[in-house]
């Protein structure tokens, strides 16, 4: 009984505010890069770009976690804690090893993430912990093990570049098929996890799950263990940016990316995942950190004091939550009107 | 001074699916206790809340102390004397008894804003000792029971000098001796000038207090009486007579054996000792009115909130407790009465709607087939008569009616036989009524099994071939298609004396 007559009501309206979202940001992105540009051009010589795409890299595997999480109503803020721990550990696996394979470095941090995650989602599934709550724990947890574990095998030492093994170093510099690797290694992520969220069972779950944690519940889904599934998804995508945060920045500190679990949720927010869960796509939050990463290279070009940064991130946050819930809001009489006709 | 403390005159209330409330007349006295009764969906709950000014008036006249009144907010029908106590009152439960009470309007110094505790305390003494309840006045409403709640409640409209107190289902949850104890206090409000009007499925408790009282059925108003000239039978035929004006699409099917069979299921305050089966080609209805445990034990035995004791056995089996999954595994499928909420998934399309509950079993290695996904989906939009713009249209925007559809249809791909339909038909429109009627028949008829809980006797008499009826949690009737009638169904859900007839299905 698909009938044709009104495909331009209610529906499709909502559907295309989806994909709206991903155009407004993807628009925003460009009309703001062109405003840069005018004002110091070097923001958009390919050197700068290239460093926005390396500085955003991480950032953007990291987003596809906490997007994940989000989608299923939760929030994982102990991600900036888990790649300092992961990444100081790895670091001192690897130290003074001359010729350490750095994809088996990224899968022992993987490895640890999986376990973070694990721990992460235990609390939260089994021990009944409201996400936040438990995250909070498990991110001073990290962070002290990092203290912990720095302190007791390296006498409280950074591990700095002159430690780190040589081939680990190049894989950082190292590019393929001109590619830099670690933006190889982010479009892999983002095209497993495209196909993991819209093309399986168990990405269209998460969505299920999220949206109506009831309904699921009925239709027979296993919800604890989508939800535990997130989290140590999560962690393995934090595992790996400690490993790659290291061979990034050549060195491996204690408060290495500390309260960059911010940084990760105003990415996937930017990116249009709705704060209550069950929708949201990960193009959305690929754009959603790669702006987060022009804004901070352009406050460097136009000459803002870096004192200004947080500031200026938590008030994009606050006006793109703002002009969804107007947006949202505004729809929504559209189609109450609608109906009542 | 009219005796009346409050008149309502020719109140029409409509919402957007229809009157809810048509043309009704009620009168309260002062000093009286004055029933409310009605089948669910009578409009009892919509007459409170005109009468608390929640809801406003489509047309008709409030007369409250001999003014015309229209209240512009609930607050200011509280403020005039009016108050509403309902089952689960709503308080704060880590304040205690007198912060509760006077919660909005404590007495405080003018100058510091410092409430005066000493005479806080005072106070809620004395409207506990004009009550008569023993409690101490700064004990957490935490650590208190129910009917506990209810009395400070009770003494919280006293405490702003409310003139008439609504009491909505207030015994349903309470034992005989706090029941006793309520009718005490409702007893004493008498006396003091103050008018109750009492709502219950109790047919009991009822004739224990009343004065008075008003039937509704669908929306009107069948009758006021005096409770000396009525019986309870009389209460039975006023509440029933809803005509049975369209006709049921019910299909004979051969019912065949025994497959899934309930035995002395128990759970603490929900349901107790139910006996029960099911049969190849069988619609059971299950009837009762609120707070009777007919939504809990279909949970229970689809494995949402699991049961305390008892069996279940499906073909004979003996089935362990289940979760949802299992029992979806096991050919149970639950379609609630929560659409919005448990049945379907607003967010997302029709085709992600339907295909969820197969979803592993029309993936490859888990990769989704979407051509799969839309043969599917288009092929049960067609059969049911789904009207949506188009199969990736959000469920969100569709009429209750086709949400039910969508909720139906996410089953039918699956190898269900024991369907268990909560208020199948509860708030959808005529022409989507009729065709779930049609449908759940055609189920029946293809061998499968069907358990519906609903509210309307109509719709319970039209489409079952056997009939339970619960009452607080006890299977209180069992009536065969033919022995059935909506005076005997009636008669068992508003009392706690078995009234089973004939065979008792195993």
């Amino acid at each position: 009984m698909v009938d044709k007559r009104n495909s331009n009501t209610s529906g499709s309206l909502v559907v295309k505010f989806a994909s709206i979202r991903e155009i407004s940001i993807l628009g925003f992105l460009i009309v703001f890069s062109l405003v840069i540009s005018l004002i110091n051009p070097v923001f958009i010589s390919l050197d700068n770009l290239y460093d926005i795409a390396l500085d955003t890299a991480i950032l953007a595997i990291v987003a596809v976690g906490q997007m994940m999480v989000i989608l299923t109503r939760g929030i994982d803020i102990s991600v900036g804690a888990g790649i300092g721990l992961s990444g100081m550990i790895v670091a001192l696996i690897i130290k003074d090893t001359a010729n350490f394979n750095p994809l088996l470095a990224i899968l022992i941090g993987m490895i640890i993430g999986a376990a973070m995650g694990a721990l992460n989602g235990v609390l939260i599934v089994k021990g009944n912990i409201p996400p936040i709550i438990a995250t909070l724990g498990t991110m001073n947890i990290f962070r002290g093990l990092t203290f912990i574990i720095n302190y007791q095998i390296n006498g409280g030492q950074w591990v700095g570049a002159d430690k780190l093994p040589e081939a680990f170093k190049n894989f950082a510099r190292g590019t393929f098929l001109k590619i830099p690797n670690l933006i190889l290694i982010t479009i892999i992520v983002y095209l497993i996890f495209y196909y993991f969220l819209n093309h399986t069972t168990t990405g269209r779950e998460i969505y299920a799950t999220g949206s109506s944690p009831e309904s699921a519940k009925i239709i027979g889904i296993n919800v604890k263990k989508t939800i535990f599934l997130t989290y140590v998804i999560t962690g393995i995508l934090v595992g790996m940016a400690g490993v790659l945060w290291v061979a990034r920045y050549t060195s491996a500190q204690t408060d290495s990316a500390s309260g960059f679990e911010f940084t990760t949720i105003t990415a996937v927010i930017l990116g249009g995942v709705a704060v209550a869960g069950g929708s949201g796509s990960i193009w959305g939050v690929l754009f959603g950190a790669i702006l987060i990463g022009a804004i901070n290279s352009s406050l460097n070009l136009i000459g803002v004091s870096p004192f200004w940064k947080l500031a200026i991130n938590g008030g994009i946050i606050l006006v793109a939550v703002i002009i969804d819930a107007v947006l949202a809001r505004n729809i929504n009489k559209a189609l109450k009107e609608r109906k009542q006709i | 001074m009219s005796e009346y403390i409050l008149e309502l005159k020719n109140i029409t209330k409509i919402f957007s699916g229809g009157p809810a409330l048509d043309d009704v007349d009620f009168s309260l006295k002062y000093g009286e206790v004055h029933s409310i009764i009605g089948e669910n969906g009578a409009g009892k709950s919509t007459l409170i809340k005109i009468i608390t000014g929640v809801y406003s008036l489509t047309s008709g006249k409030i007369i409250y102390e001999d003014k015309d009144t229209v209240w512009s907010s609930p607050i200011e029908s509280i403020n005039k004397g009016i108050a509403a106590i309902y089952q689960e009152p709503a308080i704060f439960p880590d304040l205690n008894i007198a912060e509760n009470i006077f919660m909005g309007h404590q007495a405080y110094n003018k100058y510091t804003r410092k409430i005066s505790w000493r005479s806080l305390y005072k106070k809620t003494d004395n409207l506990m000792k004009e009550l008569n309840i023993d409690l101490n006045p700064k004990q957490k409403i935490r650590t208190l029971s129910l009917a506990e709640r209810q009395m400070v409640e009770i003494a919280k409209a006293l405490s702003i000098k409310s003139k008439i107190i609504i009491m909505d289902e207030p015994t349903s949850a309470l034992s005989i001796s706090e029941s006793e104890k309520l009718f005490e206090i409702i007893a004493q409000l008498k006396n003091s000038g103050v008018s109750v009007i009492f709502i219950s499925h109790r047919i009991e408790d009822i004739f224990r207090v009343t004065d008075r009282l008003t039937v509704l059925r669908d929306g009107k108003c069948i009758g006021t009486k005096d409770i000396e000239e009525v019986t309870k039978d009389d209460l039975i035929q006023m509440m029933v007579g809803r005509k049975v004006d369209n006709l049921y699409p019910k299909i004979e099917a051969e019912i065949k054996e025994e497959i899934l069979s309930v035995k002395n299921l128990s759970k603490k305050g929900a349901f107790k000792d139910v006996n029960f089966s099911l049969h190849e080609g069988e619609i059971l209805g299950l009837y009762g009115l609120i707070g009777s445990g007919r939504t809990e034990l279909a949970k229970a035995i689809f494995g949402m909130d699991p049961y305390d004791s008892g069996e279940v056995f499906l073909e004979g089996q003996k089935l362990n407790r289940l979760t949802p999954s299992q029992a979806i595994e096991n050919g149970i499928a639950y379609i609630p009465e929560n659409r919005d909420e448990e049945g379907i998934i607003l967010g997302m399309n029709l085709v992600s709607n339907i295909s969820l509950p197969i979803l592993r079993k029309i993936s490859k290695f888990t990769w989704l087939d979407s051509e799969a996904e839309k043969e599917l989906t288009n092929k049960f939009v067609d059969i049911l008569e789904i009207k949506a713009s188009g199969i990736d249209q959000k469920v969100m925007n569709l009429s209750g009616g086709n949400k039910q559809k969508v909720s139906l249809a996410k089953w039918l791909a699956t190898k269900t036989k024991i369907f268990i339909f909560d208020e199948p038909t509860k708030g959808i429109d005529v022409g989507a009524k009729a065709s779930v009627h049609r449908f759940i028949s055609e189920l029946a008829v293809k061998g499968n099994c069907v358990l519906m809980i609903s509210s309307d006797l109509p719709e319970i008499i039209g489409m079952s071939d056997n009939i339970l009826i619960m009452h607080e949690g006890l299977v209180t009737g069992f009536f065969s298609r033919a022995e059935a009638n909506q005076e005997k169904i009636l008669e068992a859900a508003l009392s706690n004396i078995n009234k089973t007839n004939g065979n008792t299905n195993g």
